[in-house]
This record gives structure tokens, sequence and C-alpha cells, in this order.
């Protein structure tokens, strides 16, 4: 397990240089000159320019810009955005948030779409099922933002159970209602996912033999059907958390959510490098680690699955 | 008998709603009476009925299968009409199970000790955390596992199918049972340890006094294991009455075949192609001789597989699962190579088909080294040596009509134009005995058996000289087993074909075989004429897998 671990670390490394390198690389082919483009519609002054560009070693060949930021990262210095802020700052300000949100919708994606999903598998054909699978592809067919403006319109504005936008420290009880919009699309997977990894769990002769024993209903359930189902689930919400994280951007910007999304999606506009770039390797970064966490809890889940020694 | 039967089934029906409503019977109006302390099985082909007469009994069945008639009663009380609540006291405590395939029995995510210890707490057999797992060991020493306090905490992935089906043994019969179903519990292992586990179940029973019913395929295993015999065909019982008297002197015409395709020890060789080969099979292996220069289809020399293990994290072990093997087969002949699963018998014939890379030794073809072939040559060899592999449900796409399956080879080697080709589709149906209409079917409308056939087809297409015969019988109900071997032995006598046929079934291997090799962990450890090997093993080995084949001993009728 340890060894497997160390492995899956040390594939980090090539990934961490390969989608810094690429990112850096596509700011850096962006058409137009962000220095040029900070002077908005005033006269460029060239030797102001020539000192930002200095500044932020934009006069420097791709490689060298390239070095001289990971080098800064590797002493901690994820350089400076435009504005002159650190944007170490930015990044400690914003992902937090973004992550808050993301594991608020994940924890509802969990309940309701496993809840719902073990109550359809295990009603097939029944009126819950019908019920929960017609909704579940409302859902799906939606687009988030339709779903975002309605329940804000809604449940904030007509029925005043939530804030229409989240104040700028963004704490938990703000997030509740852009984290349900955020997991909508999710849970519905979620739960005919569930569903049919019950329905087939169910179907198997342990599940028989399990009942040939004496076992009761509620007691097979739980202990033979749930946890066999719950294993391509969980799959699904460790890509989903990914997802989370980068697709919160729509909902961010319709609730007001001081996340990641606005931030990333300004710095893009403006041609920013060090923050693009520093943003997304947190965000790879962020998704290595979920994704080690998965595959080792898949080993929990499934003993089959035993890596290495 | 004057004694009340512990179990009677009265008028059982039962049936699988398909959509619509309609409800298919799948057991019509069967009577049973299960005396105490008896064994009785239950015999049929697969579709007869007999699983879901077991299933019913204790209300477990399948999907949308249920009782829609009948009585079963226990101890005064209509099993049938139980609710779900006293059917949870009845499963384990008064009436054990035992399920087929122990490979999928037991849940893989939970430790073999945890699923012992729910039997045991289920039927309150103990309470306290000590006492349930002190029970629980015990049930798995008396299973028959050394150190069963250690092999608590590993997982079923951890256990041998034999091991497996031990524990499970050991759940059924944990509570006490009155009654323990056995439900196909060794058709899924190798001969020797189906052996062994019918034998710790027959002393296991016999001990308690429990009386069981053993639902079988297997006419041999079944009079050698039970006292009374009740013989089940398309839901409805055909025979029923002492086992030696059913299979003396069988009454129903479908008994009558059941016992005549047996194949028990007393079976001989169908009849051997090199002896008395037709006129035509003859000319072929003639032809083949003289252009090849040798009489030897396939010879194998110092043949070997090593595989690496991964171990841990950068290291691996060496598994050697060929190790050294020779033989060589005749043309027009059958060489039979038999061994245990493990044995190296698949990893043979991957080796010969080129499926897989021999780690040191040589395969030759008609004398041609198989190794120096290019890709070209590799090409022209797989035309004339074609596989038939074990599984028809699995070999066959699903997705492509009989026609297309069959035409494939022809395809791939350019043989003829669309009309040639489907002329010779039928041309092979004719030959493996299907009827031309079912060119343009699926192959999940056809059944096993024909399946299999298609199966044949498709591999004589190219007209090949040799054919590798994977556990091609093996998944097959016994008549249509039967009839396979009868269908591979017209074809080699017609065509002079050479066979090579890989099984684990002993008693198949007299019916077809006229060379037998007998494969026991990577090696040979006997290689004789079948004739031979049946009536002076040489080797212990050899004599276990001749002792272990079921009915060995009892003496079949007609």
């Amino acid at each position: 397990m340890l060894g497997y671990t160390i492995r899956r670390v040390l594939q980090a490394v090539p990934v961490f240089f390969g989608t810094t390198l690429l990112i850096y690389f596509m700011v850096f082919a962006m058409p137009g000159d962000p220095i040029v483009a900070l002077f908005g519609d005033r006269g460029v002054n060239e030797a102001v320019a020539e000192q930002l560009r200095a500044r932020y070693h934009l006069d420097q060949p791709f490689f060298i810009q390239y070095f001289i930021y990971i080098g800064g990262v590797f002493q901690g210095d994820f350089g400076t955005s435009f504005s002159g802020q650190p944007v170490s700052e930015i990044l400690a300000s914003t992902f937090p948030v973004t992550i808050r949100l993301a594991l608020l919708a994940l924890l509802i994606e969990m309940v309701i779409g496993i809840g719902v999903g073990l109550i359809a598998g295990l009603r097939k054909g029944k009126i819950f099922d019908a019920t929960a699978l017609v909704v579940s592809l409302i859902f799906i067919s939606l687009p988030i933002f339709v779903i975002a403006f309605v329940a804000q319109f809604t449940i904030a504005l007509k029925l005043g159970w939530a804030r229409a936008t989240v104040s700028g420290g963004a704490p938990w009880e703000e997030l509740i209602l852009p984290a349900v919009v955020l997991a909508t699309i999710s849970v519905a997977y979620i739960i005919r996912l569930t569903r049919a990894s019950v329905i087939e769990t169910s179907q198997t002769d342990f599940v028989r033999t399990a009942y040939s024993k004496g076992l009761s209903r509620p007691r097979v359930v739980r202990v033979h059907i749930l946890r066999n189902s719950l294993i391509p689930v969980v799959t699904f919400l460790a890509v989903d958390f990914g997802v989370l994280l980068v697709g919160a951007t729509v909902t961010e910007g319709i609730f007001n959510v001081p996340g990641v999304g606005r931030t990333l999606y300004q710095a893009i506009i403006r041609g920013e490098g060090p923050t693009v770039v520093s943003f997304v390797t947190v965000m790879v970064l962020i998704y290595l680690v979920v994704n080690l966490i998965v595959d080792l809890l898949y080993a929990a889940l499934d003993p089959r699955i035993r890596y290495g020694k | 008998m004057s004694e009340t039967p512990l179990l009677r089934i009265e008028d059982l029906s039962v049936g699988f709603q398909v959509a619509g409503g309609a409800i298919i019977p799948a057991v019509k109006n069967l009577n049973l009476d299960l005396m105490p302390g008896e064994t009785l099985a239950i015999v049929g082909e697969s579709g007869s009925g007999k699983s879901t007469t077991a299933h019913a009994i204790i209300n477990l069945l399948p999907g949308t299968g249920r009782i829609t008639g009948g009585r079963i009663m226990l101890d005064g009380q209509d099993l049938a009409q139980a609710s779900e609540a006293e059917l949870e006291k009845i499963r384990g405590t008064a009436i054990g199970f035992v399920p087929q395939d122990p490979m999928s029995n037991l849940n893989p995510v939970w430790s073999v000790g945890f699923q012992v210890e729910e039997t045991v707490r289920a039927n309150g057999l103990a309470s306290t955390k000590q006492d349930v797992r002190k029970k629980a060991i015990e049930v798995l020493a008396q299973a028959g596992l050394t150190d069963a306090g250690s092999r608590m905490k590993q997982y079923p992935h951890q256990f041998s199918g034999g091991m497996r089906q031990r524990v499970l043994i050991g759940i059924g019969l944990a509570a006490n049972p009155r009654i323990l179903i056995a439900d196909e519990p060794t058709s899924a292992l190798d001969v020797t340890v189906q052996r062994a586990i019918l034998d710790h179940l027959q002393e296991r029973t016999r001990e308690q006094g429990t009386a069981v019913i053993l639902i079988t395929h297997d006419l041999g295993l079944a009079a050698e294991r039970a006292e009374q015999l009740v013989v089940m065909y398309r839901g409805q019982v055909v025979e029923s009455g002492p086992s030696l008297e059913i299979l003396k002197n069988p009454q129903h015409p479908y008994t009558k075949r059941l016992v005549q395709a047996a194949p028990g020890l007393s079976s001989r060789r169908l009849v051997s192609a090199r002896t008395s080969v037709s006129a035509t099979g003859k000319a072929a292996i003639a032809q083949a001789d003289a252009s090849t220069g040798t009489a030897t289809a396939i010879a194998v020399n110092n043949l070997t597989k090593v595989y690496n293990i991964r171990s841990g994290t950068f290291t691996s072990t060496p598994l050697t699962a060929v190790d050294n093997v020779s033989f060589s087969i005749e043309r027009g002949s059958t060489t039979a190579l038999v061994g245990e699963s493990g044995s190296g018998k698949s990893t043979v014939a991957r080796m010969l088909l080129g499926l897989e890379k021999p780690t040191a030794g040589s395969i030759l073809i008609d004398g041609e080294e198989v190794d120096h072939l290019g890709k070209a040559g590799m090409k022209a060899l797989r035309r004339r040596m074609q596989p038939v592999f074990q599984d028809p449900y699995g070999s066959l796409n699903p997705l492509r009509s009989i026609t297309a399956t069959i035409a494939e080879p022809l395809l791939v080697h350019g043989v003829g134009n669309r009309a040639e080709r489907q002329a010779r589709v039928f041309e092979l149906l004719d030959q493996v005995s299907l009827p031309r209409s079912i060119a343009g079917r699926y192959p999940s409308e056809l059944s096993g058996g024909q399946r299999q056939r298609v199966a044949i087809a498709r591999a004589l297409a190219l007209k090949p000289d040799i054919v590798i015969l994977d556990e091609a019988v093996s998944a097959l109900d016994v008549l249509v087993q039967a009839q396979i071997l009868e269908l591979l032995n017209d074809l080699q006598s017609e065509y002079g074909l050479t066979y090579l046929f890989i099984t684990h079934d002993l008693a198949v291997v007299r019916l077809i075989a006229d060379h037998v090799c007998v494969m026991n962990q990577g090696k040979i450890v006997e290689a004789a004429t079948t004739q031979e090997v049946f009536d002076r093993p040489r080797e212990d080995y050899t004599r276990k897998l001749l002792d272990a084949i079921p009915g060995a001993t009892v003496k079949f009728g007609a």
C-alpha cells in the first residue's frame, strides 16, 4: 500500500511539469499584448510599458519566463498579478471558498443521490422508482444556469428562504443554495447510477445466499447490497469533485460567490500568465490528490484490490 | 415406509412472469416426499426446473418467479404461504442451503469470518462477540479448514474454489438444519475436488442426520450419493423412486436416453477414426501424409511457459505454467490433454494456436517449426488449425448473425465471393446438422448445444486439418454433450481431422480420444493410449482422477 502510494505521488511529478508547461505556453501564445491591454483606451506610455514588461519578465523568451516562474513556485512565490497582489494571496482567498462550495455540493450528492438511488433500485418498477427516473432525467436535460436562475428567483427572491447572492466571507449557510444548484445535475446521474448498481447487486448469487442464511432484509440491504453497489458510485463522485471545482464558474457567477471561477476567468481575459497557471496547477494537484484518495478508498471498499505490498 | 415425511411438496407449480403479465410455467404439479435423514437427488438438464424447485422451497426465486400453486409442507406449516418473517426463521435454521457456484456465492468485499459470524448471529447460535467468533471458527474448522482461526480475516478471493465451497457448506450446516438443499454443489469444481467435497458433505449430513435434497445434472453423481431419485424434464417429474432401480431399469424414454448418454466408466471409444475412417477421410490423411512427408500432425517438444507474477511494487516471481511438455499427435487421431484447472492444459492450447509465445521449446505442425513462421506463414497456419472454445455463450458475438459468424474466417482469408461464402455456410450447417433456416438468426436465439454446433461450423469453415477443442463440451448438458461428441467423431472420420481435445472430464475422454496425456502442475505425468490409461493407469495421480469420476462404481442399466 505504501509502495503504491509512493509510486502514485511520483507519477504526479511529470503531470505537474507537463500541465504547468502546457498552460504557461497557452497563455503565452494568446494573441495580443497584455501590457498594452492594461492601458485600455489611454495611449500607451512606452517607458512604463517597458518597465512593466521587465517586471513581469514578459521581455524574456518563453522558456526563461517559464523557468523563472517555476523557480519562484518552488520558493513559495507564485508571482504577482497585474494589480500587484501576490498570486498566493489570491489563491488563499478564493480556493477555500470554492472547495467549501464543492464539498457542500458533494455532500448533497451523496446523501440525496445515493439515498434516492438505493430506494429506487430496491423498488424497481414501482411508483417511487418511476418518479425518480423521470425527475432525474429532467434535471439531466436542464442547463445549469436555468436551474440556478429558477432557484435564485423562487427560493431566494420569492420565498426568501436564502440570500440571492453570497456575501464577502462566503459563510457555509449562504453557500447552501448555490451548492444545491451545483449538485442537481450530478445528483440526477448518481440516482441513476446507484439505482442500476443496486438492481445488479440485488440479483447476485451472494445476495441470495445471504437470504438463505436467514438474514433479515434490512441487514442484507445494508451489508450486502449497499456496500457492493457503492464501488462504481465512488468513482463517479471522485471525477465529479474535479468537475465541481472547475464547473462552479457559472454558479459562482450567478450567486456572486467570490471563488476560483470568477477570478480565473478575469485572469484569462487579462492574459496574466502566473495567475492562470497557478490556479490551474493547484486544481490539477487537487485532482491528483482526490484521485489518489479514491483509489485508496477502493481498496477499503473492495478487498480484492490491493496495490502491491 | 411408514414414517411421515419431513418435507412434503404437493402439486407445486412455479412460474415466471414476463413482460405483459403472462406467466411462463417453470415447474408443473410437482410432488415430492423427503424422509428424515435421507438423501434425495433431483436430476435433469438445464431448464428442467430442478433449481427452480430448490429455490421455491425457501422462497428465493429469482426475478419475477413465484409459486403459482401447490403446497410445501414442513412441520404442518405451508412454506408457500409463509410470510417473509416466518421464512427468515426457517432459512438457515430449519433448511440450510448450499449454492452452486462457490466463486459468486460469497460476498467478495467481506471477510470469510464475517460472513460466517453473520450466519451464526442470524440463527441465534451465539450472542456475545466472543461466542459468535468461537462458533464461527468451529464452523470453519468443521468445514475442513486448517487453522480456521487465522483464516477468519481472509477474503473469499484468497480461497480456492474447493475451500470456498467448504465454507458455503459450513454456512449451510451451521445451525444444524434438518434439511439441506444442495444446488449443484460441485459442478463448478474439478473432479478430484468434487469428490472430496461430496464426501465431506455426506459425512457431515450423516453425522447430523440431515436430510439432503441434492440438485444435479450428473446422473452418475446422483446414483452414487442419493437413495432416492427424482428425474425432471421440462418442469415435470417424469420418474421417481430408489436411485439404483431407476438407473438399472429406467421406464420413461427421457430417463432411458439420460442413462445411455451418461459418460460413465463403462462407455467405450465411439469408433476410432484412425482405424475406421471413411474413404474420403483416408484419402485426406494419405494426401497430407505424402505432401508433408510425415504422419505427425502436431509435435510439441520440451514446451515451457513461464509467467512473471507481480508480487511487490517492483518485484515479480516466476510461475511455471507449462513445464517441459512433449507430445505428438498422429494425423487423423485424437489426443486428449487431461488435467485439473491450473494444470497448464489450456496454456498449451494457447501456445499451439499462437495466442501465447512459448518461453522455451518448439511446436512443429506438419514437421514445420511454428516459431520460424512469419506473419504470412502464421496466417496460413491458422487457416489449417482452428479452435473451438468452452463457452458457446461467450465465444459467439451476440451482435452477429449465424451466417456472419460462420463466414467470418472465409472473409478474413479472402475465400470466395459473397454467393460462394453463403453456399459454404449452408454446407457447413448441413455438416453440423443444423437447419439452414437458422442462418439468419442470432446466437441469443439458439440453445447451448446449437451454439456449440455453430462454433464447430465456424472452425470447419476453412477446411482445417487440425481442430483444437478446449473444453468444447464441458459446458453442455449430458444429452447435448453426447450429440456433439458424436458429431465431432463423424466429422473426424469423414475428413481425417486431427483433434487436440482439452478437458478436465475423464469420462468424456474415453468416448473420443485415442491417446491421453495427463497433466498435473504443468507437467505431463502420464501419456499412453486411452485403453491403457483407463485399464492400467501407472500413476497415482491418474488413478485419483479416474476414481473421482462420479458414478464410477455404479453399474448402469440399459
